[in-house]
């Protein structure tokens, strides 16, 4: 089975569905342009699976997969990718654990080998433990008081309260001081499986060598068990506003309300009016009227969350002190039109049209292209997604943008974290 | 619309991927008015990348107008009298396009992504804010209100940019490195309209730029079309003059602090004072730039293993060498302390590892390792056009040519031993250094 992906040009990528002999099945773009290999892959499982007292578990284990593995303790483990310049990394979220593999083709063998090794064999040796755990603390101390992460950790505890999505994904220093090897080896148990992962590779390998590989490196994995069940769940207290005290002459601003995820229908017009509302193009409402038109801040946007049993549109920016009110007025107003009045037929046209031509601009790096194919599978959209996706946004109507504007923005009520000292809220 | 410099903490070092040695089949002319192009093909998507990059940075902001530069280059999005403001971005959003800019201290670049059908309309909207800009007076307020607004949210609010803010600014005694590229608060707020007018007269000039265009292009189309579009600007004669300063010979080593209430985990940094690939006499920047990698790139650098897995001192280090300057530039070594260790305690550590490079660091497995991952970084860089295009782009802003990016790889396979240990003999010595420390002040 093929997909492409259709631009107004042309279609620059032919996106193969390989099954190995070992019945592994990734999505597997074949390109000799760049003497490289680039592997994306997404293991279902993550942060939200964290033991309750425990979270930062899911990403120490991810930091852990490359301290280590078979015969290789870290230090020679690092080595065998540095010599070759192999890049390879692991990251968790609420719902997975990906990673990302970079290799010239001549050493595909060892870094093949190498992943096998990290996903199958990791040693969870003490003083790994300890060195990553140490790393993590550091870096969440590092972190504390900047005012853009603290008003994102009191967004999610407030909004997602109770819900494994409301604990922060890296833990606290306090939590991770007290994750043990048995927690790290309970859940490298319970993600790192067959039939859990979604696997996309680019780069200049064909696909019979592929194939070969994929068995080596996933086919001998475990059978997965069920994770637990993360329950749906609904972002709370809209309509409050949280003040985070900090002693800084600028408050960081994070505000969200409903969202849809990707998986729904109304997925695709709700992404065209995030767009047109905050999208990440100087044309969007909320960069003309909060930045371009009052200079109230240098970075204004919004964006839609999909988590697997979530989702939600939430927005960023940051202004002085002083200025936070009416940053706020400016932002509430704006959404008020887009319900009321929706957006003019040009500039829904002008909205699709930006969509539709950037598409391709997402599929220019090999590492690009596998990542994006990834999330795709780990979306549960197809392979054929890439060649609809355009279609889709080019039909979205102005009926639409109205259904979608009501779901996400509905009375209007938003929960607002700000971090800092604002003036008069 | 950005400032480029260095991150503060690198997990890894700053490998400044180049292309390899055969390289990408790339071409370069000069049109009539002395607008230099460089073209370099990638016909996997048919996508053009479009930049034009103007030699001049924050280091060229004329004295008591820090921050010009940067100024400027919010301001180029504020409309000609042909295309009043916002109309590019537009244009640009309603073909598909992105978008960017980016200040550093020797060089500004604009930039769009779009199919490549699209690249004579971006040629025809940036030849035209090269020379026509408007600069009306009821935009400059607002967007010097953003460009505070950056500064307050990069620096105001964060003490370890703060830290590297006055780690700078103590390193270069006399040259204008030492001065932040969004330019200090107190400058920016005095900013107008005649400073930011003055500067675009002086240095948006045909000479004064390079258009580099990567992407499913030929040179002929290209040639063509940068002909109809850039090609009509009339020349200014010569290329605007750049007034740079020459670092003295530095004799204090120097300690500064950055205390702060919001600081729960400290960080050690020290920065050198050395050559850059410009001002290098021989080979000094070659093996500056292996040296980085030998001792501090990443989690088999000679750092990281003696100070976080040996020793378990600190829980990260490494180090850091930018060399692309056109004046002597700055080389990193930075420590995160493991609990319970002080600054001064890791400084020491940090020294007495440094001191043993030339004996126990450049052993040949070392030296192999580094090599073979900085020339990868160059093959892997020719993966994405935008990092080719800002990899020419940057380099011959700085005045370095073509043939020495096309050899920079064969250029670090020859670095020896001896080169690196004669390197951190000369260089990373306490009279060239600033050390920093970042650390929790009582409230």
């Amino acid at each position: 089975m093929t997909a492409s992906v259709e631009t107004r040009s042309s279609s620059p990528t032919t996106v193969n569905a390989l099954t190995s002999p070992g019945g592994v099945e990734a999505w597997h773009v074949e390109s000799d342009v760049v003497p490289l290999i680039a592997v994306s892959f997404i293991f279902e499982g993550g942060s939200a699976h964290d033991p309750a007292d425990k979270p930062g578990v899911a990403q120490m284990l991810a930091r852990l997969l490359d301290e280590g593995a078979g015969d290789y303790d870290s230090d020679a483990f690092q080595e065998r990718l540095a010599a070759r310049a192999i890049e390879l990394s692991f990251n968790a979220g609420n719902d997975a654990l990906g990673g990302s593999l970079k290799t010239l083709v001549k050493h595909a063998d060892e870094a093949f080998e190498l992943l096998r090794l990290a996903l199958a064999e990791p040693r969870f040796d003490q003083d790994s433990i300890e060195r990553v755990r140490a790393q993590t603390i550091a870096g969440l101390k590092y972190q504390q008081n900047d005012p853009g992460v603290m008003a994102t950790r009191r967004f999610f505890e407030e909004g997602f309260a109770g819900h494994p999505y409301g604990r922060p994904t890296s833990g606290t220093p306090e939590s991770v001081a007290a994750i043990t090897r048995d927690d790290l080896i309970a859940m490298h148990r319970a993600i790192i499986a067959r039939g859990r992962v979604k696997i996309a590779v680019v780069g200049a390998i064909g696909s019979d060598n592929l194939a070969n590989l994929l068995d080596k490196v996933f086919g001998a994995l475990p059978e997965a068990k069920p994770l637990s069940v993360i329950e749906p769940a609904a972002l709370h207290k809209l309509g409050s506003r949280i003040v985070v005290d900090l002693d800084v002459p600028q408050s960081v601003i994070r505000f969200g309300m409903n969202g849809l995820a990707w998986r729904d229908p109304g997925f695709i017009p709700a992404y065209v009016l995030n767009h047109i509302l905050g999208g990440g193009a100087f044309t969007s409402r909320l960069f003309q009227e909060v930045r371009e038109k009052r200079g109230l801040a240098y970075s204004v946007g919004t964006s839609l969350v999909s988590y697997r049993s979530a989702s939600m549109t939430w927005g960023y920016t940051a202004t002085k002190n002083e200025r936070v009110i009416e940053a706020l007025d400016v932002i509430a107003d704006e959404m008020a039109k887009l319900t009321s009045e929706g957006p003019s037929d040009d500039e829904l046209q002008k909205a699709k049209d930006y969509l539709i031509g950037s598409y391709a601009l997402g599929f220019d790096t090999s590492t690009k292209i596998a990542h994006t194919l990834a999330q795709i599978a780990f979306e549960g959209l197809g392979i054929d997604y890439i060649g609809r996706r355009n279609g889709l946004v080019a039909a979205v109507t102005q009926a639409d943008i109205r259904n979608a504007a009501e779901r996400i923005f509905g009375d209007g009520k938003m929960l607002t974290v700000i971090a800092g000292r604002p003036t008069g809220v | 619309m950005d400032t480029a410099s260095k991150p503060l903490l690198r997990a890894d070092a700053a490998s400044f991927g180049r292309t390899e040695g055969s390289g990408p089949s790339l071409s370069s002319f000069t049109l009539d008015n002395g607008l230099d192009v460089v073209v370099i093909p990638d016909r996997r998507v048919p996508v053009a990348t479009h930049m034009i990059w103007y030699r001049n940075g924050s280091a060229d902001d004329p004295l008591g107008q820090s921050g010009i530069a940067h100024f400027l280059e919010h301001l180029m999005f504020k409309g000609t009298e042909k295309h009043p403001a916002g109309e590019f971005s537009k244009v640009v959003s309603g073909l598909g396009g992105q978008e960017n800019a980016f200040t550093s201290f020797d060089y500004t670049a604009y930039f769009q992504r779009v199919a490549r059908e699209n690249l004579k309309t971006m040629m025809e909207f940036e030849a035209d804010r090269m020379t026509n800009l408007l600069l009306e007076e009821s935009v400059i307020g607002p967007e010097r209100d953003v460009v505070l607004e950056e500064r307050r949210m990069r620096v105001e609010t964060d003490p370890s940019a703060q830290l590297s803010e006055a780690m700078a600014a103590s390193l270069f005694v006399h040259h204008p490195y030492g001065i932040p590229i969004i330019g200090w608060m107190h400058e920016i707020e005095t900013l107008n309209r005649d400073h930011a007018l003055d500067y675009y007269r002086r240095f948006y000039t045909p000479e004064n730029g390079i258009l580099v265009v990567a992407g499913d292009v030929t040179e002929d189309e290209v040639r063509r079309l940068a002909d109809a579009t850039y090609g009509r600007i009339a020349p200014q004669g010569k290329r605007p003059l750049r007034v740079r300063p020459r670092e003295p010979e530095p004799v204090a080593a120097r300690h500064i602090t950055v205390a702060d209430p919001k600081v729960e985990q400290p960080t050690l940094q020290r920065l050198y004072l050395v050559p850059s690939c410009r001002t290098a006499s021989q080979r000094d920047c070659y093996a500056l730039e292996l040296l980085a990698e030998v001792i501090g790139g990443g989690p088999t650098s000679y750092l990281y293993r003696k100070l976080v897995m040996e020793r378990g001192i600190a829980v990260n280090a490494g180090a850091w060498y930018m060399s692309s300057a056109m004046e002597d530039t700055r080389f990193c070594v930075y420590a995160v302390p493991a609990e319970g260790v002080s600054l001064q305690a890791l400084e020491e550590a940090v020294d007495q590892v440094l001191n043993t490079i030339s004996a126990e660091a450049l052993d040949a497995d070392s030296i192999e390792r580094a090599k073979t991952r900085l020339v990868a970084e160059t093959i892997y860089s020719t993966d994405s056009q935008s990092s080719l295009a800002r990899i020419y782009g940057s380099a011959l802003a700085i005045g370095e040519t073509i043939e020495e990016v096309r050899r920079w790889p064969v250029e670090i396979e020859t670095v020896m031993k001896d080169d690196l240990a004669s390197a951190a003999e000369r260089y990373l010595i306490p009279r060239r250094s600033v050390t920093g420390y970042l650390q929790k002040s009582a409230s």
